[in-house]
């Protein structure tokens, strides 16, 4: 893996003096990668290729929009009507958080199966979830922009939150909003800082890229990369892969673009702010539901503790815990291929997250699926519990007392083992 | 993988197939890669509502004879001025070769009594003096350009100073005899 | 790991159908029948025909007191009117515009790039005049509404003489079967022969329903056409590419045992 002599003079002279041409060589061309990876490990590139599809569609969009209560609406409806393709990348745009969220979801659950979170890639996950936590805010600050119903009133719900933290809560919550309501100063600091934070993604993706070139790929086996006959070069294998699954991802995409945009939208967002009147059923985007299950099942006290503060609590743990599970996961086996009871708990985790984001989105007095005596409350309730039990009780448990199967001694044999199967 | 057999024997033409596929498939998204960022270019041209307004119409009734007014048109003021006689004449009168920018006053106007330009300086994009009762009309009895003192007579013709050319005379069109579409 | 990649994907699909549709389904009023609309499907497309009966019946009755404020009638051109009809019909509103040099306002005859104004000054003039509820902007009211078209057509149509027995309806109320809690401000819009057609359309309150709902979809929507035109194209283009990309992994993947 040495340094490539360079033929061409002008890119000799170049990388003499700043040697971008041969780290991108070194990263993006011989990087030595696993060469039994599914395609489970596209959705890390495509987070990448849509987070670029992001910042650039956003990029032209301010060019036409106004961060003023008197005129964001207004010139959001410029861009969608008047603007040349303006409509086009708005909604590239609008469902582009959506997919982001889609390819991350499924990144993290994979992340999740294959124990790629295990020693030594503690670091690459932590940037992960520090990824996620800034898409959130980025995300939740940019669906304020439109100065729709939906903006104004998540925006007032999610900032008040902070107001149950004790003595400094209101407070808080006033230098949040720049005022004593959702106003003006809000919308003009969310503008701010919804096109500052792309760019702090970008910079925690490159810190995420390096923590993951240095600790190498993990893999469907979870066993390291021992030989170089278990590796092949990034470029062209895995570079071709990837551009295959950005196709795939594209059609997918352009489904909700050109004939569904509004799908995964709520109408009321296409009705203006109005401070006086709240829409009947407040629901963030559906990304955000499992995490509002969460906030809303908590309606007890425990030690005196407020509902409203240990729910936000519980909201933010749910996160915070993913931080630690490289150490609550006591299996010496990484990949769920080969822990034939920890697998089951992975799908019942799935699962659950699945039910907390229906309960997210239904009011909680309704019943869960129309079953009578359900309720949705009661349902988020038992969810919620399971979402964190399963980190804490049925990983350390199962990783302790389950019987794995036997690891195949290296890549390659598990490959020529599957190969010999088929 | 079910072809990891291959004879030797078919292995070159499968290379070249392979070249060719490449280099299909580049050129194709080539074209994918162009094709998606021209919307994106073209969201940076006028949009409709700004090309809706790209024409106005102005009402001339109001000018007296020797008067002049500004009119905004597409972000930049227009002068229009109700010529008199003596202003036609001069500007009627001058020979060719003495302009920096030779033009006849019958191809800058479509009436005579009117004249209607671009009011901004060709030098360096200054608004002249001179459409206002009592401002300073430079020594050609048109504009004069305070920024760099480029003079203009009253066809808006440069006739001294930096500009190089004569003030821009806009698309327009008598729609009645008192008024005017311009764009 | 296929099965892996199977279920993930099928996942991704099932949580945007599941919490999307959850979503819609929230609220406590009837849900509204599906009606065919032209511009459904892959290929549907408005009918110029219908959008400029229902800009009849938004002119001569809805906007009475509704605003239509984003749109110009330069925006006509969209349902099919030419450059002389638009300013035919612009002509017909007038405009208040100024300052003039006095420094007054004054109103003249509508030009191509005005926008439709609003029947009020203001909205509290717009909830004095109505009861003290202020009648919606109509421009994006189909893609407001949960339901869409479906709602706003059912709404129209959803008037009934009385309230059932036991229904404790408010004064200058009116029921209304889709309209959520069924009490609504707004009297019964239409009626048989409100508009007159003159292409033979019949003109029954149901017809007038479903052309103003049209073009109301066209007012929420002008993009729509233009929009699946270029996503067909868009996908075919796709497709191929992605299916040579794929032809090109298989080639370059053929010797690697993975």
């Amino acid at each position: 893996m040495s340094a490539p002599q360079w033929n061409n003079k002008v890119v000799k002279w170049v990388d003499d003096r700043l040697p971008v041409i041969s780290m991108l060589h070194h990263s993006a061309y011989e990087y030595p990668t696993p060469k039994n990876l599914s395609y489970m490990w596209n959705f890390g590139s495509l987070a990448g290729f849509v987070l670029v599809t992001m910042i650039l569609t956003g990029i032209f969009l301010v060019m036409n929009y106004t961060p003023h209560t008197d005129m964001a609406f207004e010139s959001v409806e410029r861009i969608m009507r008047d603007v040349n393709y303006g409509w086009l990348i708005r909604y590239i745009h609008m469902n582009g958080a959506s997919m982001f969220f889609i390819v991350v979801f499924i990144h993290i659950f994979r992340g999740l199966y294959y124990g790629s979170y295990k020693a030594p890639r503690e670091m690459l996950w932590w940037i992960g979830i520090l990824i996620l936590l800034a898409m959130m805010a980025t995300a939740f600050m940019g669906y304020v922009l439109p100065w729709g119903q939906m903006s104004f009133w998540g925006a007032t719900v999610i900032t008040n939150l902070f107001s149950a933290f004790p003595i400094i809560g209101d407070p808080l919550v006033t230098w949040l909003w720049g005022g004593f309501s959702v106003d003006n100063p809000t919308l003009n600091r969310f503008f701010s800082l919804h096109y500052l934070m792309p760019f702090v993604i970008l910079g925690l993706v490159v810190l995420h890229v390096w923590a993951l070139h240095t600790v190498r790929s993990n893999n469907p086996t979870g066993v390291e990369i021992k030989t170089p006959a278990d590796a092949i070069p990034f470029h062209p294998y895995y570079t071709i892969k990837d551009l295959y699954g950005i196709g795939v991802f594209l059609i997918f995409f352009s489904v909700f673009v050109f004939f569904a945009p509004d799908f995964l939208g709520h109408p009321d967002n296409y009705i203006p702010a109005n401070p006086l009147v709240t829409p009947p059923h407040i629901v963030p985007e559906w990304y955000f539901l499992p995490f509002y299950a969460i906030l809303r099942s908590i309606d007890f006290t425990i030690f005196g503790i407020p509902a409203k503060l240990l729910g936000v609590l519980a909201m933010f743990a749910s996160i915070v815990i993913l931080f630690v599970i490289p150490w609550l996961d006591t299996s010496k086996v990484r990949s769920s291929k080969f822990r034939p009871v920890y697998k089951w708990f992975f799908w019942l985790f799935v699962i659950d997250t699945f039910i907390l984001g229906y309960c997210g989105a239904k009011a909680p007095d309704d019943y869960f699926l129309g079953i009578p005596g359900l309720k949705v409350i009661v349902m988020g309730q038992l969810s919620t519990l399971y979402y964190f039990a399963h980190f804490l009780v049925v990983m350390p448990l199962v990783g302790k007392m389950e019987r794995t199967k036997p690891l195949p001694a290296s890549i390659s044999e598990s490959v020529m083992k599957e190969g010999a199967n088929a | 993988m079910s072809q990891t057999v291959h004879s030797s024997g078919e292995h070159q033409p499968d290379e070249n197939r392979r070249d060719f596929l490449t280099l299909a498939t580049t050129a194709v998204g080539a074209v994918g890669v162009g094709c998606a960022l021209l919307p994106f270019v073209d969201s940076m041209n006028p949009s409709k509502d700004v090309l809706a307004l790209a024409s106005v119409e102005v009402n001339l009734a109001n000018i007296p004879v020797g008067q002049a007014i500004k009119v905004m048109w597409r972000g930049k003021p227009v002068f229009i001025r109700h010529r008199t006689e003596r202003e036609i004449n001069e500007a009627e009168d001058v020979a060719l070769n003495e302009l920096v920018d030779p033009q006849t006053d019958d191809a800058r106007v479509e009436k005579k009594e009117w004249l209607v330009v671009v009011g901004v300086c060709t030098h360096l994009g200054c608004i002249p003096m001179g459409t206002a009762t009592g401002e300073t009309r430079g020594d050609y009895d048109g504009w004069y350009c305070p920024c760099h003192g480029s003079h203009y007579d009253t066809s808006g013709r440069i006739r001294r100073g930096p500009a190089p050319l004569n003030l821009v005379v806009p698309e327009y069109e008598f729609l009645t005899d008192t008024s005017v579409r311009i764009g | 790991m296929r099965k892996f990649a199977l279920t993930a994907i099928a996942a991704a699909f099932a949580v945007t159908a599941f919490t999307g549709g959850a979503a819609k389904a929230a609220g406590d009023a009837p849900v509204p029948e599906a009606q065919d609309w032209s511009w459904q499907g892959l290929f549907g497309t408005y009918d110029r025909a219908q959008l400029q009966r229902g800009f009849q019946v938004y002119k001569n009755i809805c906007a009475g007191c509704h605003s239509l404020r984003f749109i110009a009638f330069r925006n006509l051109e969209g349902i099919g009117f030419n450059e002389d009809q638009i300013k035919a019909i612009a002509a017909e509103y007038d405009i208040e515009d100024g300052p003039n040099d006095d420094g007054d306002m004054f109103t003249r005859p509508g030009l191509a790039s005005d926008y439709f104004p609003s029947p009020f000054p203001n909205e509290k003039a717009a909830a004095a005049a109505n009861g003290g509820a202020i009648p919606p902007d109509l421009s994006l009211m189909n893609k407001a509404r949960v339901g869409g078209p479906d709602y706003v057509f059912g709404l129209l149509t959803g008037y009934e003489e009385e309230a059932p027995e036991g229904f404790d309806l408010a004064d200058g109320k009116y029921y209304n079967h889709y309209f959520p809690g069924h009490q609504i401000s707004m009297a019964p819009p239409l009626y048989d022969e409100a508009v007159e057609y003159t292409d033979g359309t019949p003109m029954t309150l149901e017809q007038h329903a479903r052309d103003v709902t049209a073009f109301l979809n066209w007012t929420a929507q002008p993009e729509l056409e233009a929009r699946k035109a270029l996503g067909m194209k868009v996908i075919l283009f796709l497709l191929v590419l992605t299916a040579m990309l794929y032809a090109v992994k298989r080639k370059i993947w053929r010797d690697v045992e993975h």
